[in-house]
Order: C-alpha cells, then structure tokens, then sequence
C-alpha cells in the first residue's frame, strides 16, 4: 500500500559522458502495476535498482507515501526485487529460498514453514519444497522467485523483465499469476521491459523512456491510439508517417486533404495511422487508390506494401481480405478519420 | 560414448599413472617407516634385525619436544592460514571482479613470492622485524609465513571470483538480509570451496616452511620441520623417521578432507580467470 514517487531521478555513471538515466519523474499510484518500457541500456533497470537501494542517484529522489526513502538501505526500504535471471540461491532447498526473507526477519521456524507452504500452493508448486533450484524448470524457478518476493509482503515489487525468458504458452500463463497475486495483495508494483508486447499485457500503466528520458506516462492502448511523437509511435509498431499541414479538421499531405477527428491539433506537422487501421475497399471519407507494392502473409495476418501516389503506406489486413488481389494490382483503401493522429 | 566399457589404453593409462603416484609418493616413506621402528639397520641387510619402539617413546617424551613443538607448528600454520583467508578473500574478490588502473601490476607483486626464492626477501624483512622487534618470536614467525602463502590463497580465491556473480547479494540485500547476513548466507556458500583449497594450499606451505622460520625465529621458534633437521643432520635415522611420520600425518589428513574440492571441475582450480 504505497504510492511511490520518483522526482528528477537523475544517474550519471562515473566516466560516462551521457547520463544513464536523466531527470525522470513518475507518479506510480497505490497497487498499480506500472510498466517502464524502453530499449536495452535506456536507463530502466538503473531506474529499478535505485528505488530498490542497489544503486545511490546522481540526483533527484525517491519518496514513498511522500517520504524519501534514499537514506533507508536495501534491506530496510519494503522493496523486494525480482531479477531477470530469477538468482535462486543455489545451495538452498526451494523451500529455504523462499524463506529466506521471512528469516532474515527472524520469523519463527515453525511459521516460516506454513507460510512458505502456503505461498508455494499460491504459485502451484506445492510438491517441490524440498528441490535444489537447479532442478527446476525456467517457469518454475520464476515463480519460486515470485513466491520468495511476495512472502516477505513488500510494499513495492520490482520485477525485471519478468516475462521475457519464458516461452510463448508460459507467458500468459505467468502474466495471469503476477496480475492476479498483484492485484490481491494490492502491492505497488514496477516491472521494466524491452519489449512493447510485455508491457502493454501486463500492466496499468506504461512508462515510455527513450534514450534516458521519459517520452509518454500513459495506459497502454494509448501509445496505440494518440503516440505523442514519430519515436514513440515507431516503438510501439508504427510504420505510417506522412508530413503535411493540418488546418481546420483537414489534413494537406501528398495523400491530399484527409479528414481528421475532432480536437486534432493545427499547423504543421506529422499525419500518422497504425497499419491495422487501414481498411480495404471504398469507405464514407478518407478513400484513397493503392498499388499493392508486396504481399507478406503472416498466418493471421497479412501485412500489405502499399503506394498511394508517391507515397508509401503499410497495412495490416485480415488474409481472407486481399485473397482476390496479388502484386502490382491496384486497390481501394480507406482511413477512417477517428484512427488519424497528428504528431 | 559409454561410460560402461574403458577402452584398454584408459585402463592401462590409469594402471599406470596409478603406479607411478604410488613409486613417487608412497615409497620412499616405507623407509622412514621402518626406520622408526629399527634398532639399528645395517647394509647389506634388507630389514632390521632387530625392532624397536626405542624412537617412538623417545619422540613422545617431553625431553625430546617432539610434542611441543608439534603444538607450536599447528598454531603457526593455522593462524597463518587464517589471516591468509582474511586478507586473500577480499583481495581474490578485487582481483577477480574489478577492473582498475595497475591491475597486473599487483597481480605480479602478489605472485612473485613464488617466484623470487624467500631467502632473498627474508634478509631483507630480518632487518625490519629487528627494528619492530618480532625476530625470534612466533609472532614474526607467522607473519613471515604469509609471504609464500598469500599467493596461493589470492590466485584461488581470484579464480573463484572471476565466476562468481555478485547480483546474488543485491538479491539477499533486497529481501532483507544485512551485509553480514549476506556474506554468511550468500557469499560464503559460493565461495567455500575456494576457501577450503587455497587454506589447504595456505596451510600446507606454512606447514614445510624450513628457511623463513629458522631466519625469523632465530632457532628459538622450533617448529617440526627444523626439529626434524636437526635429528637427521646428527644422524639419528630412527629418530627422524618417527618424527617425520608424525610430520606427514595432517598433510595426508587435510587432502584426505578435501579431496572432492580439488578436482578439476571445482571453480576452485582456476587460477586468476580472467587474466
């Protein structure tokens, strides 16, 4: 039950000319599963082990329910973190693993061991207490290190890429495990990601950051919907982006003048739509003649190389859509005004 | 491959390094053994004609100091093995690890005692214990005692290191463990093994140092291996062989001990790692 704040978090390595992380600022409200996203050596996992203690910031702080907590060691600061790798103590049973913190506290033995059973029932491992972590699958060693984070009911959960060494059928297995003990014991929770497909199944809220600095602080099917510029937009699968000038609800680019939604913003800028929001065949606005530049089918999908004048545009369309069509064809599309964004 | 059938040229090569340990190491303390049991062995004789327990009761009574000095030679080879263990873990642990300015260098410095024969650096390390005042005592003695075994104890616990990952301890700090529970709990346990062989190794050279004892402690500080000089330069082979099977007992007990941590697959073996 804690509202973590973190205030122009800033960590610059020693010899390092760039700084690891610069001045980020997030509000991460009680019991929320907060996501930060962000390519590999953007400053997300420094951002984690500062709050976890691990790590002293350059500057800025970190406070929890209003309260720095930067002079409080790690063992000391309620956050347990959970690494990519797990980290099993090897010589240890499964059983004195996940233990560990409630004896580090000084628990007694005898109500260690019903609430490590407990908390193995909880991540349905219930037989494998008496295991060496070796002997374990990468699953099962996850949820050990799960089980070993929540028995100690930290105030806040970190969690480093806590879905990406699994396997497919593991994954939403495991995404419906942290989300469902996550959200019955209401603890605060923090994991960080490469990978934009992890983010958005897990979590509240996403946290974008992008080469040191947060880009957007937003729930997921925002970064889908509204990016807040072309880099964003690109991390999150985006491939349409056409200049122009947006005046008066309508849109002036080499795709001609496209109708926008309401609220869009005027003035020069960046028309973008996501290649699964264009539709096939004549529509009500928006209706534009495409030559079908590549065909690549996807299983479920089939992603379409398109040219609309001069300009290139992507599509993701349903198969049984384009089954008609091959390449060099030419094809009516439409781009249904609430699905434009200008950046 | 099958584990199940050795081919012929494995089980001749194993009979035959078998044997060879056995000629190299073994035989020549047959004689040391009989020896201590003899009264009198004269060429061209190839046994003695008579025996005896004469160097044996000889070697435990109090006037030979046999006993005594046994005593002293254990607490100057343990106390060296422990202050080898506690500087050369933290020193194992910077070498194996970090990366900083002047790295080789001090990797040299710590392996040259093994390089450059003792008795050229003790003239010098004479002159300043003169001055702290630690010649002839056992103080001095165990100091001096650690130049030849800190290299072993750093080059194993730098190998130990260098494979070892220290993520494991933000882990335990993260569920609440103190740095000293850490270490208990965490550190140790990884890094045992390499405390074991290079205390071992420590132990055991402290143990045969010869120069360095009778240089520092002055022939005042008599540990076993100069007892033991002492009664073969005056000829008494009887003597010297029951003194010297007392000698080779907690060398054979300690391997024995820690065998299982010497083999080859134990990270304890590797030397420096990285370098």
């Amino acid at each position: 039950m804690t509202h973590v704040s973190i205030k122009e978090l800033t960590k610059v390595y020693p010899g390092a000319d760039a700084p690891a992380l610069d001045r980020l600022s997030l509000e991460i409200p009680t019991g929320e599963l907060t996501a930060l996203l962000g390519p590999s050596g953007c400053g997300k996992t420094t951002t984690m082990k500062m709050i976890a203690g691990l790590l002293e910031p350059t500057s800025g702080d970190v406070t929890f329910d209003g309260r720095s907590v930067l002079n409080d060691k790690p063992e000391n600061r309620g956050v347990v973190m959970v690494f990519q790798n797990y980290l099993l103590f090897p010589y240890m049973s499964v059983a004195d693993n996940v233990g560990f913190g409630l004896k580090m506290r000084k628990t007694d033995p005898a109500e260690i061991k019903r609430r490590v059973g407990e908390m193995l029932d909880l991540v349905k491992l219930p037989d494998l207490g008496d295991r060496k972590p070796s002997a374990l699958s990468g699953g099962q060693q996850q949820r050990v290190a799960l089980a070993r984070a929540l028995i100690v009911q930290p105030n806040v959960l970190l969690l480093d890429e806590p879905l990406s060494n699994l396997d497919a059928h593991l994954r939403f297995e495991m995404r419906d495990l942290i989300r469902s003990l996550q959200q019955e014991m209401g603890i605060t929770t923090i994991f960080v990601t490469h990978d934009q497909e992890e983010a958005v199944v897990l979590a509240d809220r996403v946290a974008l950051i992008l080469d040191g600095q947060m880009k957007q602080y937003d729930e997921p099917d925002v970064f889908y919907k509204r990016p807040i510029d072309e880099a964003t937009a690109r991390f999150f699968g985006g491939h349409n982006f056409v200049e122009g000038t947006s005046n008066g609800g309508r849109f002036d680019s080499s795709l001609g003048a496209l109708i926008l939604p309401d609220g869009a913003s005027s003035g020069a800028g960046k028309l973008t739509f996501r290649p699964e929001n264009v539709r096939i065949g004549d529509g009500n606005e928006n209706t534009l003649n495409a030559v079908i530049d590549d065909i690549i089918y996807l299983g479920t999908q089939t992603r379409l190389k398109l040219r609309v004048g001069q300009t290139e545009v992507e599509a993701v369309v349903n198969p049984n859509e384009i089954e008609a069509y091959s390449k060099g064809d030419t094809l009516s599309i439409h781009l249904p005004a609430s699905t434009l964004w200008v950046i | 491959m099958s584990a199940t059938r050795e081919s012929f040229g494995i089980r001749s090569f194993r009979f035959l390094t078998g044997a060879l340990l056995i000629t190299w190491l073994v035989l020549p303390l047959v004689p040391l053994a009989i020896w201590s049991f003899a009264k009198g062995w004269f060429y061209p004789d190839l046994l003695p004609r008579n025996w005896s327990m004469r160097a044996w009761e000889y070697a435990m009574s109090d006037t030979a100091g046999v006993i005594d000095s046994l005593w002293l030679t254990i607490w100057i080879s343990v106390v060296a093995t422990v202050l080898s263990i506690i500087v050369g873990v933290p020193a194992g642990r910077a070498l194996g690890m970090y990366k900083f300015r002047g790295k080789e260098i001090v990797e040299l410095l710590i392996l040259a005692p093994i390089i450059v024969p003792g008795i050229a650096v003790v003239l010098g390390i004479h002159s300043v214990f003169i001055s702290l005042g630690l010649n002839n005592t056992v103080s001095g003695v165990i100091l001096v005692h650690l130049i030849p075994t800190l290299p072993y104890m750093v080059l194993v616990m730098s190998g130990i290191f260098a494979n070892y990952d220290p993520a494991f301890e933000a882990q335990a700090r993260s569920l609440g463990a103190s740095p000293l529970k850490t270490f208990w709990y965490v550190t140790l346990p990884a890094i045992r093994p390499g405390i074991i062989v290079g205390g071992l190794f420590a132990f055991l050279v402290s143990w045969s140092q010869y120069i360095l004892t009778l240089l520092i402690g002055g022939g005042r500080v008599e540990t076993l291996p100069l007892l033991l000089f002492n009664f073969a330069t005056a000829g008494r082979n009887d003597i010297t062989g029951a003194i010297g099977m007392i000698y080779i007992l907690p060398g054979i007990i300690i391997l024995l001990l820690t065998a299982k941590h010497l083999s080859g697959r134990s990270g304890a073996v590797g030397g420096f790692g990285q370098i």
